[in-house]
């Protein structure tokens, strides 16, 4: 498997506070790590450091084999998907729009663009004739995730980038998205960087979960491994979510 | 009379066109520039805001002096017309552009937008029903200001107002302000009209 996207003790700065020390990080092809952490941990950060939203102060990131300050920002952005967790969508666009938001950039024929959106579209459960032509105001907090998620897709990006994407929906249409979002994660086999404060949907949605505390790395574990640990970070998350396991 | 009047009002309306012409032409390209710019944008905003501040016959009286942009007539009226158009102009169209949802700014700079598409495409649209607002005001309060214009010869509706106190002579004054006043009124609705169609969009 190759590396999309390779951290290396990267540091950052904001407002002069240190928001990540020595962070290494490694998005492998196909798998979707779960930064998970507190509020503060400096996860979005992390996340906003990957697509040149935020400047680095130290150390190196590559994207496809590639150093950020080498890509063309605006040509990598366009190589990464990018969902946040509410009002990331064009209010002024239908959501058919919306979806062919990068393709358009990139100057694709209308045609390609209309099939790719309809089969986007499609695959998050929306149909696009009922669908297509609406505005966001008219969808639902969960319909509005699945355009952002399609939109996401749209240019075939690489690397998927989700800021707590589910985050502000009610507990049901979260669990059903973090469902979907897995299935379609291996449908179109992306890598993806999900950032997320919940622990069940780190463990739902991660391929691999690595926890932020202050700024640092704490833990880096399989699902599996995570569950299991004895790190006190770890357990902290588990206990708050109910998921202490017996005789730890 | 009624020849005159309609003479006047058209008069009136030339002023007011090409004073909100010119008063676009400048404030929405200014309110553009200092939008990422706080410290030119607080300058900025202050000047138009002193300019509003200035009474303005006084306004008028400070203009005929200067060289150039003063002296009797129409150049002089549009100016000062201009100096106060420019406030609400460039300050609605700031509020639009600032206002502006900070995650859907987000999403498209993250989405590889240039700076330029997202004024274009994202910003600038959504700012449209706020930038209608200002010319909204613009244009009534200019219709209103530009009565005084008449003070220095910059002719319209504001003649007769005048002529009308001098004379001691109230139908007079009532010739001019009540096309004025109409005049005020169909633009606030009909820019209103525009306004409640663009924001239920």
């Amino acid at each position: 498997m190759a590396a999309i996207l390779e951290i290396s003790d990267l540091s950052c700065r904001l407002d002069g506070r240190e928001v990540l020390r020595h962070i290494d990080l490694t998005v492998e092809e196909g798998e979707t790590v779960a930064l998970l952490g507190r509020s503060g941990s400096g996860k979005t950060t992390l996340l906003r450091c990957v697509n040149g939203l935020v400047p680095t102060v130290a150390g190196e990131i590559r994207f496809q084999g590639k150093r950020l300050a080498a890509w063309d920002r605006i040509a990598m952005r366009r190589r990464m998907g990018y969902v946040i967790q509410e009002g990331g969508l064009f209010p002024h666009w239908t959501v058919a729009a919306n979806v062919g938001l990068v393709p358009r950039l990139e100057g694709r024929p209308e045609p390609e663009i209309r099939g790719r959106v309809n089969q986007l579209l499609e695959s998050v459960g929306l149909p696009p004739d009922e669908f297509g032509e609406r505005y966001p105001r008219q969808l639902s907090g969960g319909q509005r995730q699945r355009v952002g998620i399609a939109r996401a897709l749209a240019a075939d990006p690489p690397l998927l980038l989700l800021d707590e994407p589910f985050a502000a929906l009610d507990p049901v249409t979260r669990f059903d998205l973090q469902r979907q979002f897995v299935e379609l994660r291996r449908s179109f086999r992306k890598a993806a960087l999900f950032v997320t404060h919940d622990v069940r949907e780190a463990l739902q949605v991660g391929s691999r979960i690595v926890l932020l505390r202050d700024g640092a790395v704490d833990l880096a574990a399989s699902p599996e491994e995570f569950r299991k640990t004895e790190n006190e970070e770890a357990r902290v998350f588990l206990k708050a979510a109910g998921m202490e396991t017996d005789g730890l | 009379m009624g020849s005159e009047i309609a003479s006047a009002s058209l008069e009136h309306v030339e002023l007011v066109l090409i004073t909100l012409v010119i008063a676009a032409v400048l404030g929405l390209p200014a309110a553009v520039l200092i939008l990422r710019r706080a410290r030119w944008r607080r300058f900025v905003v202050g000047f138009v805001n002193i300019a509003q501040t200035v009474p303005s016959l006084a306004m008028f009286g400070f203009l005929l002096p200067l060289p150039l942009v003063g002296g009797i007539g129409k150049r002089t009226a549009i100016v000062a017309l201009t100096l106060y158009a420019l406030l609400p102009i460039v300050r609605n169209t700031l509020v639009g552009l600032l206002g502006v949802d900070a995650g859907v700014r987000e999403s498209a700079e993250a989405m590889g937008m240039t700076e330029r598409q997202i004024l274009w495409q994202v910003e600038l649209p959504l700012a449209t029903p706020s930038i209608v607002t200002g010319f909204r005001l613009a244009t009534v309060a200019t219709i209103g200001t530009a009565t005084i214009a008449a003070a220095i010869g910059g002719g319209g509706l504001g003649v007769f107002i005048f002529r009308g106190i001098a004379m001691y002579d109230k139908s007079m004054v009532l010739a001019g302000a009540v096309p004025a006043a109409a005049m005020a009124i169909a633009a606030d609705e009909v820019l209103g009209f525009i306004e409640r169609r663009l924001a239920a969009r």
